[in-house]
């Protein structure tokens, strides 16, 4: 299991050919509370960079992109009733949504861990 | 790149801002906090439950001087200032040649003070400032006031607040000012905010600013509040955001601020396009100033077009957020009158699709302002 990171502060974690994305603890503190999560439909086709979803906080929107194309399997129902949960648990409990993961070669253009700190750091 | 022009300005606060951990954000040519690490939720929720203190230093202040600046006021805004009485503040519209809102702003008149006190908005005070000293020229002399700081404490507990720090204040009534000591500071303090709250305004001079707002952030009551929740706190009170819910191709009868009219000036007119904006209020406008509650959750957004249920546009959103009293999507804009009626359902075009929304009416949570015993 490995995580990912982009350059627009998304998350990706891999299980075999399924991914499960979010946003970071970083995109979380710059947002500031969550007031709205927009998940992308079951069975839906993303592109690698399309928007996927859109978080709301008090002030703004902001759309969450794929990072990596697929299929979505799954979305997080549960922040239409809690969107709090994304500033509470942003890497665990507070993702948006899973997907099969079309070509994991995309992967390789994404952040490890390490690399996106260092990028959050130098932003 | 060194821009001049670009050079954000500092209120007397920002170094306490960023002492307490402020988010800074650009906001009207000056650093201002839009949170702090509280977060905007809890500093919203927090100025209804108990006490918030505002630094708003940059609005602009000034006073004006001249043999008689109540009356010269009136040519350019068509509240009833000559009856304004001392130690009473008084809100105002300022209005272009056309009847449009060039700004609004809060004029007061201090007990035994010749000088009027003005405070416009931090966007416009450059040029409402030369707006105002060119129209009155010879009756009246604009002097900035710069060297002022200004920050409001709002809240419930406001009041037991403030007088802790100037004993014998919690007596003011809204929309009364005076000079006061507030903790060793002088100060002008009126019962006024923009939060919906009870609450006050202070202003004092830039170098005792710190000194006093650290006097009130003592208090274990009072939390620091941003901008972010000064913005869903005068959202919910239903209160006007100028260049988003008024502006200069707005007039004061399609804006819904005919309160905001005189009941003298509305016969006695002489204020800028006064005959069409009284023929407008007598007649109505094609559009209006109106509240919207969003059903779900989703937020709509300054700039969302407003359609009917066939889907023809009919209007579009001025102010729009999240309401963290309510727990909801919150709005305000203007849409076709016969649509107006408070309960009229209606689609708002979010992100392509048709967010079903009714009109409402505004305030979205009741003002509760300091009225009654006191003076």
């Amino acid at each position: 299991m490995t995580t990912y990171y982009t350059d627009q502060h998304e998350w990706i974690r891999v299980e075999g050919d399924e991914g499960t994305v979010g946003i970071t603890s970083h995109a979380t503190e710059q947002l500031g509370d969550v007031v709205f999560v927009e998940t992308p439909s079951v069975g839906k086709t993303l592109k690698k960079g399309d928007e996927a979803a859109v978080v709301e906080s008090v002030k703004a929107a902001s759309e969450v992109y794929s990072p990596v194309g697929g299929t979505v399997t799954a979305a997080n129902e549960d922040l239409s009733g809690e969107p709090a949960k994304v500033n509470a648990e942003p890497e665990g409990e507070g993702w948006f949504f899973k997907l099969k993961i079309a070509d994991k070669a995309e992967l390789s253009q994404l952040m490890t861990e390490d690399k996106y700190k260092e990028f959050v750091a130098s932003h | 790149m060194e821009n001049t022009a670009e050079k954000l300005l500092r209120t007397p606060l920002y170094a306490l801002h960023v002492d307490l951990g402020a988010k800074i954000v650009p906001f009207a040519g000056y650093e201002m906090p839009v949170q702090y690490p509280t977060g905007i939720i809890k500093e919203h929720l927090h100025t209804r439950e108990k006490a918030g203190l505002f630094d708003v230093s940059h609005m602009g202040q000034a006073f004006l001087r001249g043999p008689d600046p109540a009356r010269a006021m009136e040519k350019v805004c068509p509240s009833d200032f000559a009856g304004l009485k001392e130690g009473m503040q008084r809100y105002g519209l300022l209005l272009n040649d056309q009847g449009g809102v060039k700004d609004d702003f809060m004029l007061t008149k201090l007990a035994d003070e010749h000088d009027l006190y003005l405070v416009v908005n931090a966007s416009m005070k450059e040029s409402d400032f030369a707006y105002i000293s060119k129209k009155l020229e010879g009756e009246l002399t604009l002097i900035p006031r710069p060297d002022r700081a200004l920050m409001a404490l709002q809240g419930p507990l406001a009041g037991q607040v403030l007088d802790k720090l100037a004993p014998g204040i919690d007596f003011l009534n809204f929309m009364r000012v005076i000079r006061a000591t507030v903790a060793g500071v002088e100060a002008i303090v009126g019962r006024t905010g923009y939060t919906g709250e009870d609450g006050f305004e202070i202003s004092v001079e830039a170098k005792d600013a710190e000194k006093l707002a650290r006097a009130i952030l003592a208090d274990p009551d009072v939390l620091p509040i941003g901008l972010g929740a000064r913005d869903s706190l005068r959202l919910e009170a239903g209160l006007c955001l100028y260049g988003h819910d008024i502006d200069e191709t707005t007039d004061p009868a399609e804006a819904d601020l005919v309160w905001a009219i005189g009941k003298r000036r509305k016969t006695e007119l002489g204020f800028p396009a006064a005959e069409k904006i009284m023929s407008r209020v007598l007649n109505g406008t094609e559009k209006k100033r109106v509240g919207i509650r969003p059903e779900g959750r989703a937020p709509a957004r300054d700039g969302t077009e407003i359609a009917d249920k066939t889907g023809r546009i009919i209007g579009k959103i001025t102010s729009g957020g999240f309401g963290p009293s309510l727990n909801a999507p919150i709005a305000m804009g203007y849409v076709e009158t016969k649509f107006a009626a408070d309960g009229t359902e209606v689609d708002l075009m979010v992100r392509g699709k048709a967010l079903p929304a009714r009109i409402a009416p505004m305030p979205f949570v009741p003002h509760r302002y300091k009225r009654g015993a006191g003076k």
